[in-house]
């Protein structure tokens, strides 16, 4: 609630809030001038684990760098993987055969699905909640399970070669996916029923922590912070890639701006996500994963190159400058996160310290992935 | 006369023991309680059921260090702890677990446990102040602010309850509703047809003074760390968690003995102490999966509830009951 503050001066202090809080789910920090429970002014303290991704990316060569692009993005790792692996294409002009498009289409939406679900749970477990983490931890597990098998690791995968894949998915991932459709709609209507009813769950999130259009355009936040206030957009649709446009689905968009409404948005798009999942496996088609040509050597011509992907947090940007040599003059990552991140000093400013929290847990934030 | 003080002495320490055991079992309790909710198994490791959990973080917590930060007002630091557990044990001492099981009979019992109850808050208080840290500061003004709302709507429920049953002595209470459920306070009568309400607002009032989710905001663990015990290792965080079991114990005690019978069968018959502890755990059991089920409210909106809804519809019951009194 934002209400009325009336400062005295000197009576305000300064509240740490990080780089070890609970609240922050890493190691963020947001320095908060607080009257008693009012937030005056906030000011996010960023860079306590910056790994100079961006610097790795001019001094390795592009295979050598795929790795560190699940290093952005615990939850949602194969997003990254797969616009650099785009990017990377576009300027080598690789071809990928549409298996492997079709196959990377299905995993990333599987990741999707469950860097949502973590979201979820540690979203319920900022207000208090602790209980929907556990369901919420179980379905993704069983995710986390069928990528194993078929990508080697579980968290920080790298799936994606430049022209395909590592690995065909089998016959028995297939069928554990296709389970998993109506297995996750249920569980959807489980979390709807335990969660989205609860009056205390409502009242703590409808009309707070607004963050308005253009707030968002200032910003340049994107994926479900923008889609909760209003904003139409999503990269899969607006600036379609790799095989999207062959599949039909819906971008939830909520006009309301407040935190529920940037719950809605995530809720539903892991439903959207299935109807994805059910789309690609029913229209696999068969052949290489890898294309018959390809480069030894990656190295693209000059020239500027940019890749933008949807991945779970939003828009995530890629820009290499290549001057033609085996590594990338200039490597820049546009991470959704930072900017979404960014807004939250100006959001917060006025409302209490436990709806700022929950705020934050709705921008659904990575660490990790805002300091690169 | 030195018999006396002996009984006095073994009805203190048979009181010390109930409460520390229960607080210890509870915490295990709790624990499975929350793995059954959550799907998973829970303490399960140490002895059957893991059952010796208590007794290992029992000795944990003893052995450890007892940490005192820099620039804390040390005799406000060491004094709150005490004083969480100390008036919890002592409301043990008036609460009649049977017609013969009760350490010390007053006629002023439901006053005494309020009275002790209310210096909670005060542990609290001097918890978050002491330690000086900022999240301990606010979750103690938090904490203090809330006791104090919910206190009030208790009161005159509990005040609603005393001027029908026109005692305080808690056995006399229990005795007033002998012979079966329809005897019980939580029953509406002609003279108090809004009983169930005033059950429910005890309820939920009782939730709010154990500082039990969803009402947790002392140790609202996701923004204030751990709330006024942050600062608290060893057994001054042993006494608080305790203190907080031993408090549960004691406003499910309380539930049982105003509204639900105390140690009355809900058909007349065989009365026992046996039923007093069913009905008391069955209690904590609702805690325990209230707290596992629901998210936390915010701090504006538990003080809503308690002055918005709380306290006008407990006076409303108060004036309602007092004039149909009047009447019949």
């Amino acid at each position: 609630m934002s209400g009325p503050i009336h400062i005295q001066p000197g009576e305000t202090f300064i509240l740490n809030v990080g780089p070890q809080h609970p609240a922050t789910h890493g190691v963020l920090r947001v320095k908060m001038e607080m009257d008693g429970e009012y937030i005056v002014k906030a000011e996010t303290v960023l860079g306590y684990i910056h790994r100079m991704h961006e610097l790795m990316g001019e001094n390795r060569t592009y295979p050598q760098v795929l790795p560190n692009l699940s290093r952005l993005d615990y939850l949602g790792a194969l997003g990254y993987t797969h616009g650099h692996v785009l990017a990377v294409e576009r300027a080598s002009g690789i071809e990928v055969p549409e298996r492997a498009e079709y196959i990377r289409v299905i995993t990333v939406e599987l990741n999707r699905v469950a860097s949502h679900l973590f979201w979820f749970g540690a979203f319920v477990m900022d207000l208090g909640g602790f209980t929907p983490l556990m369901y919420a931890i179980e379905d993704r597990e069983y995710i986390l399970d069928m990528l194993e098998a078929v990508t080697g690791s579980r968290l920080t995968y790298c799936y994606y070669r430049f022209g395909g894949l590592y690995n065909d998915i089998d016959d028995e991932f297939i069928d554990r996916a296709r389970a998993f459709i109506p297995r996750m709609r249920k569980s959807l209507k489980k979390y709807d029923a335990l969660v989205t009813g609860n009056i205390i769950f409502r009242k703590r999130l409808e009309g707070i922590g607004p963050i308005s259009a253009e707030m968002c355009r200032k910003y340049g936040a994107t994926g479900p912070v923008a889609r909760g206030s209003g904003i139409n957009f999503d990269v899969r649709k607006n600036e379609p890639y790799s095989v999207y446009p062959e599949f039909d689905f819906d971008v939830p968009v909520y006009d309301e701006c407040d935190s529920l409404a940037r719950y809605y948005v995530r809720m539903e798009e892991m439903e959207q996500s299935l109807r994805i999942i059910e789309q690609g496996l029913d229209k696999l088609p068969e052949g290489p994963i890898m294309p018959k040509k390809k480069p030894k050597l990656i190295k693209p011509p000059v020239g500027d190159y940019y890749q933008a992907v949807e991945t779970a947090r939003g828009s995530f940007g890629i820009r290499i400058v290549s001057d033609g040599t085996k590594n990338a003059y200039r490597f820049k990552l546009r991470s959704p996160t930072y900017s979404n991140m960014s807004l939250f000093d100006e959001a917060c400013e006025g409302m209490m310290i436990m709806d700022a929290l929950a705020l934050m847990g709705s921008l659904d934030l990575v660490i990790p992935e805002i300091d690169r | 006369m030195s018999l006396t003080i002996l009984n006095a002495v073994i009805a203190v320490v048979i009181a010390i023991a109930f409460a520390a055991l229960n607080a210890a079992y509870l915490v295990w309790a709790e624990r499975r309680g929350a793995g059954r909710i959550q799907r998973r198994p829970g303490p399960n490791v140490n002895g059957p059921l893991g059952l010796l959990q208590p007794p290992a973080d029992g000795l944990k917590l003893m052995t450890k260090q007892l940490i005192i930060p820099g620039g804390a007002d040390k005799a406000l630091f060491m004094v709150a702890p005490v004083l969480a557990m100390a008036p919890a044990i002592m409301s043990f001492v008036t609460i009649p677990f049977s017609e013969n099981i009760v350490a010390r009979s007053m006629n002023i019992g439901v006053l005494m446990i309020f009275a002790f109850a209310s210096l909670g808050a005060m542990s609290i208080l001097l918890a978050g102040w002491g330690s000086r840290n900022k999240y301990g500061v606010m979750a103690a003004v938090r904490a203090v602010s809330q006791n104090i709302s919910y206190e009030i709507p208790m009161l005159i429920t509990v005040i609603t309850i005393v001027m029908m049953t026109g005692t305080m002595d808690l056995k006399e209470l229990v005795a007033g509703q002998s012979g079966g459920i329809w005897n019980w306070n939580l029953v509406p009568s002609l003279s108090s047809p809004l009983m169930p309400v005033a059950f429910l607002i005890f309820f939920i009032c009782t939730l709010a003074e154990t500082n039990r989710a969803p009402f947790d905001l002392g140790e609202a663990e996701s923004e204030l760390v751990a709330g006024f015990h942050t600062e608290y290792g060893s057994m001054g965080f042993g006494l608080f968690f305790m203190g907080e079991y031993a408090n549960i114990v004691i406003g499910a005690s309380l539930i049982t003995i105003l509204f639900l019978g105390g140690w009355g069968c809900p058909l007349g018959l065989f009365p026992g102490v046996w039923w007093f502890l069913l009905k008391i755990y069955l209690l904590i059991f609702s805690f325990i999966w209230i707290r596992w089920t629901f998210p936390r409210t915010t701090i504006y909106g538990l003080l809503n509830l308690s002055w918005k809804i709380l306290i006008p519809i407990s006076l409303f019951n108060l004036l309602f009951t007092a004039g149909l009194l009047k009447v019949f």
